[in-house]
């Protein structure tokens, strides 16, 4: 790489102002408040806080509720990650394959890629309505009787199901585009090596995917833990009552319906801590060991 | 027996394009055959039909008797060396030389022996460890030889392997492939564009141009006696020299600059003919019946070049080093024999 050179000490400060302000102002500010506030108990009306040490993260991990949100955070979390990769990693393969109207059929797989979370939450919403909903229509054909925000586990599953939708066509185009960037010699290489369909694809195909698959694993990760968010509000209607919800969404409930701004703080930090195990994973762990060139 | 044999083989892909118009062929147990031509002209379409890439979409082609037409490339028992390598990035020296025949139920402790063979036949013992992006270009080369060579498969294709090494690499690797063959005995299919190759590496020699087969021969018959304008062209660096003329009727060629040129054999009389002359068959001589105007030449150490006119048509005749020439008027002489005749409308030999 090029190594610009400046003969002016204040230059080069003056051009990161822009980008360092942005992250003070959204993540360091913010970020440094939350742990703050951790620390504190809030008068619910806004008269005063109250030092209270580590008492709000010792009642979040005592609390069953929170334990029960986290470890249903963790099962959807493995749901639409599995999921959507594996569903991806399927239509690329195929797509892959199509040679006459490959476009078409690629532009049908990836425009879902365009919707924002909240309005798939809608059409979740709509598909799984009571009465007209599409999903709810299928379902009872199928003999269960869907209800969606009523019973816990009809809910998390079309969470599950509409995360799992918006999702699969963003891995669908990084896997496709790395089945495209295998060389084609290597795939006939391969063809003449190995008579089975199946090995070829385990032994050569998905070990020259790996280190795209590995960044869509911590891509996915980030979208089911964070990005979530918009689509369980809508299905939920702003209203979770005993409906699952993930960690980020009771951080949201916990301080601002509940005005529990410290013990939502504490869940904060908590996220925050997580977020960081996840890179330092993704930057040593991986990064280093999937690359061959 | 033959290894290879096929009948009207062709191929036309779904557009309408013929790639390979219909041949018939059989190469022989143990022999080397060079597919050469320019690009585009259907060699590496023959060599990936062989291998079982590319349909075949009419004819019939057989490996060891057996019809393979419909058979995957995994069981033709056919090795393949492609023009980038194709080595698997993610596997090191060994596992990519081994996993042909790991996939073929063949003993672990033969699996090894057989790798570490090939390995130091090629050299490479000391890198069976490493990834091949480790590796220089030449020794990637060599282990994807190695990988052909542990299958010891019935057919050894080869698509243009050199010609991402540099010049003298090639030359190298050029001599090295041809030993290893002669040495294994294996039967070997092999495309490249550089004649040279072509010319110093087969037994047999196939040209080919837009979608057909010129001419099979070994490489003399090839470079003596060219079946085509196309063939005497393509083959021998610098080209045999082609110039227009028409038959007198009386065994002699009127070159289209007026000069008459007697030859042992009958010409038709107004036929026209493109008669063919190798730069290194001719020689000068002060008596000579030809008169050849040099413009140009061409040093290249062993050799020199004379580019010129004769008989208002662009002619080169290649002199030894020790043949002083310059710029100006001199005569030329050849032996009628190695003249090659040729029709001017279709271009085949006469």
């Amino acid at each position: 790489m090029k190594r610009a050179r400046f003969h002016h000490r204040l230059l080069p400060v003056l051009l990161l102002v822009p980008q360092l302000t942005i992250i003070v102002i959204f993540f360091y500010w913010p970020a440094w408040n939350a742990v703050q506030s951790s620390f504190f108990l809030q008068d619910p009306f806004g008269f005063g806080s109250q030092f209270v040490g580590l008492d709000n993260y010792s009642r979040l991990f005592r609390s069953a509720e929170y334990m029960k949100v986290a470890r249903f955070t963790l099962i959807f979390t493995l749901l639409v990650t599995g999921f959507s990769l594996g569903l991806a990693l399927l239509l690329a393969v195929k797509a892959d394959k199509v040679i006459r109207g490959a476009r078409t059929y690629r532009t049908l797989l990836m425009w879902v890629y365009a919707v924002a979370p909240p309005v798939a939450g809608l059409i979740g919403v709509a598909l799984f309505d009571q009465n007209i909903g599409a999903m709810t229509r299928l379902f009872s054909g199928l003999g269960h009787d869907f209800r969606l925000g009523v019973n816990y586990l009809d809910t998390a599953a079309a969470m599950v199901i509409v995360s799992v939708w918006i999702q699969t066509p963003v891995n669908f185009i990084f896997f496709l585009s790395g089945l495209q960037s295998i060389p084609q010699g290597v795939k006939e290489a391969a063809l003449i090596d190995n008579p089975s369909g199946l090995r070829r694809f385990w032994e050569v195909t998905f070990p020259l995917l790996a280190p795209t698959a590995f960044f869509l694993l911590i891509i996915n990760i980030t979208y089911a833990l964070f990005d979530t968010f918009g689509i369980i509000d809508t299905l939920v209607k702003n209203n979770p009552a005993s409906n699952p919800m993930t960690l980020v969404y009771k951080v949201f409930i916990d301080g601002f319906r509940g005005n529990d701004i410290g013990g939502s703080s504490a869940q904060s930090v908590v996220l925050m801590v997580l977020v960081l195990i996840l890179t330092v994973v993704q930057f040593r762990l991986l990064e280093r060991r999937i690359h061959y060139t | 027996m033959a290894q290879l044999s096929v009948e009207h083989l062709s191929k036309t892909y779904p557009n309408g394009v013929t790639a390979l118009h219909p041949c018939d062929f059989a190469i022989e147990r143990g022999e080397f055959v060079v597919l050469v031509g320019p690009s585009g002209c259907g060699k590496s379409t023959l060599l990936r039909m062989i291998a079982g890439l590319e349909d075949i979409s009419s004819g019939q082609m057989r490996i060891e008797d057996r019809v393979v037409n419909h058979v995957e490339p995994a069981e033709r028992d056919i090795a393949m060396v492609f023009q980038n390598y194709a080595l698997y990035p993610h596997m090191t020296v060994y596992r990519n030389m081994a996993y042909g025949i790991r996939n073929r139920r063949v003993p672990a402790a033969e699996i090894d022996r057989k790798v570490r063979d090939a390995a130091q036949m090629l050299n490479l013992t000391e890198y069976l460890d490493r990834r091949p992006a480790q590796l220089s270009g030449g020794q990637r080369q060599r282990v994807a030889m190695g990988r052909a060579i542990v299958r010891d498969p019935a057919l050894f294709l080869f698509d243009e392997p050199l010609s991402n090494l540099d010049a003298k690499l090639r030359n190298q690797m050029r001599i090295e492939i041809r030993a290893l063959q002669q040495r294994l005995g294996v039967t070997s299919v092999y495309v490249t564009h550089d004649q040279i190759e072509a010319m110093t590496m087969a037994d047999r020699i196939f040209v080919m141009n837009a979608g057909r087969i010129e001419q099979i021969g070994t490489p003399a018959e090839i470079y003596h006696r060219p079946a085509s304008t196309f063939v005497a062209s393509f083959m021998g660096a610098p080209p045999m020299n082609l110039l227009r003329g028409h038959g007198t009727g009386t065994g002699a060629v009127m070159l289209s600059g007026g000069l008459q040129l007697d030859l042992p054999m009958p010409t038709d009389a107004g036929r026209d003919l493109v008669l063919g002359l190798r730069p290194e068959d001719m020689r000068l001589s002060p008596d000579g019946p030809i008169r050849f105007d040099i413009q140009i030449v061409e040093e290249l150490g062993a050799t020199r070049l004379l580019h010129g006119q004769l008989s208002e048509q662009p002619f080169t005749v290649a002199v030894s080093k020790e043949t002083q020439a310059g710029p100006g008027i001199a005569r030329l002489a050849f032996a009628p024999d190695t003249a090659s005749l040729f029709c001017g409308q279709k271009g085949h030999r006469l």
